[in-house]
């Protein structure tokens, strides 16, 4: 059955809703003036970020190094977490699965402010380690679950070929598991990048004052009020963002 | 009978695979289990008032939350949660249907996962850059002469709700999207054989069938808004504060880490009651 008018105007409706806020900001980030009145194209809100903005570099460089290494520990994690719960005894899949659920649906800030006080109390000192902490928590019940999601959709029968076939359990793991497993990882790999590059809750309540990360930098501008800058640095993650959305287009079914 | 052997050790029960998952287990223990009993434990001891806390038994920190103002917070998080979920739901559920049977089904579905990973500050950031005191709108009513003094367009309460639609829509969109997609074609077209009009379709034939799809786009939407932070932060006026900027106030502030606890805890409790409500209640009447 065609859907009908109706539900083509809403669908519409959403996507204009979706993009024209993004839009406009892409382009007044080519504005000549500070203020959102278009007075002509320039480039020199960029030229500002790429030469006298050292600060969010450094922000950046932090989020990247957080990202990258939160995500790798994240993935490889959880998809030995998920080889497991696929193999393992029905009473161990019940543990993981409770273990893994409830992270997953209690709100963000729970999580941040409950390791802020345990790293307190424990005098750790907040840094990029504590964000990489909270990042690897946070995300490793996706990467659990995408990597499960790519298990359940192949036949168990091709691993029992492989056993009876003479292949040890090592063997299985890296000839068929792992190669079976991979769509699942390298979709885990990208969404785990993602929320560690995008998260600003967890990271606010974990970061210490030398460990600014890009997100937590533009809280700050944008509570100081509307920039060029930030439409600049915007308009960057976002064609970033669209980059890594095209490219990863196919792996897009783990994720939801 | 020795591949039999190795066969059934490594299939059935008691595998031996579990040690795989037994990091993965460890880490969440520490770092969120334990945590998340911290948390509860803190929310039962004595304020320092230096920050942190002094190891003596004490309820002070939900006596300090107790009185009107917080209550008036809660209730106000419940009703603008809800109301975003609910929101989110109405126009997800005709736009995911709209996308599954549509010719560029994979080019819209495109279009909603690029918001879903773009991130959500400078999201926020589009809407304080157009309806901000000193945005884009007021700079055209202020130029064109309409108005002779900027328009208060954000910081207030409907400010937060449509942004906090704008923030969650992907999520309801992504469940409710994966639940029609699996749903069976022919069933719509049995109906409409049947003699159903398109109307009828929609309420007594897909609705129903996805029910648990927007159990779940519920849940992904109203969950996240209780806990949401930055969304009030940046665009809430006086009146809108969320459960989310008092936890921060206590921490941060205030410097109260019993009453951060306190509200963490009961944040956690509605959290734990409306997953109760929501997914086992949904389920239940699936059942029956």
């Amino acid at each position: 059955m065609k859907p009908g008018n109706l539900t083509r105007i809403i669908t519409i409706l959403a996507i204009l809703f979706f993009y024209l806020p993004i839009i406009v900001v892409v382009v007044f980030s080519f504005n000549s003036s500070k203020s959102p009145e278009w007075t002509g194209f320039s480039l020199k809100w960029y030229y500002q970020l790429f030469t006298s903005s050292g600060y969010i570099w450094r922000t950046f460089l932090n989020s990247i190094i957080v990202g990258v290494s939160s995500s790798i520990v994240s993935v490889v994690l959880g998809t030995l977490g998920a080889i497991s719960m696929y193999l393992g005894s029905k009473k161990f899949k019940q543990v993981m699965w409770t273990t893994t659920y409830i992270p997953f649906t209690i709100p963000d800030i729970i999580i941040g402010v409950s390791l802020l006080i345990f790293f307190t109390t424990l005098n750790v000192r907040l840094s990029l380690f504590t964000i990489f902490i909270a990042h690897v928590t946070f995300s490793m019940p996706y990467t659990m679950m995408i990597v499960l999601t790519r298990l359940h959709d192949f036949d168990k029968s091709i691993i029992e070929a492989a056993y009876d076939l003479g292949a040890t359990k090592s063997v299985a793991l890296r000839k068929v598991i792992v190669p079976v497993a991979m769509p699942g990882i390298i979709a885990a790999f990208f969404m785990a990048f993602t929320l560690s590059i995008d998260d600003f809750v967890i990271t606010f309540f974990v970061a210490g004052p030398s460990s600014t990360t890009l997100p937590l930098q533009i809280f700050s501008m944008v509570r100081f009020g509307i920039s060029p800058v930030i439409n600049a640095i915007s308009t960057l993650l976002l064609l970033g963002t669209i980059f890594m959305s095209v490219a990863l287009r196919r792996y897009v079914r783990y994720i939801i | 009978m020795t591949l039999k052997r190795k066969r059934s050790e490594v299939l059935s029960s008691g595998s031996g695979y579990e040690k795989y998952g037994s990091v993965y287990l460890i880490w969440l223990t520490i770092f969120f289990v334990i945590p998340v009993i911290v948390i509860l434990a803190y929310s039962f001891l004595t304020r320092d008032y230096q920050g942190g806390i002094i190891l003596k038994f004490s309820i002070q920190g939900y006596k300090d939350i107790f009185n009107l103002n917080y209550l008036t917070v809660f209730i106000r998080t419940v009703i603008i949660s809800f109301i975003s979920a609910a929101i989110c739901i109405l126009i997800a559920v005709p736009v995911s249907y709209y996308i599954v049977y549509s010719k560029f089904k994979d080019f819209l579905l495109l279009l909603v996962i690029i918001p879903f990973w773009t991130n959500s500050l400078i999201r926020i950031y589009a809407w304080i850059f157009i309806l901000g005191n000193n945005g884009l709108i007021n700079q055209l009513l202020l130029n064109s002469g309409v108005v002779n003094s900027y328009v208060k367009f954000i910081y207030n309460n409907a400010a937060v709700l449509l942004i906090l639609v704008y923030t969650y829509l992907p999520f309801a969109i992504l469940p409710l999207f994966s639940s029609i997609e699996r749903l069976e074609k022919q069933l719509f077209e049995a109906a409409m054989d049947l003699g159903c009009t398109k109307r009828q379709v929609f309420f007594k034939i897909l609705l129903p069938n996805i029910k648990q799809g927007i159990v779940s786009a519920f849940v992904f939407v109203f969950i996240p808004a209780l806990g949401t932070y930055a969304v009030p932060e940046l665009v809430g006026g006086k009146n809108s504060r969320l459960i989310g900027n008092e936890i921060a106030r206590q921490l941060t502030i205030a410097r109260n880490w019993p009453a951060a606890a306190a509200i963490s805890s009961i944040l956690l409790i509605l959290t734990i009651i409306a997953v109760i409500v929501f997914i086992y209640g949904g389920e239940k009447r699936e059942t029956r």
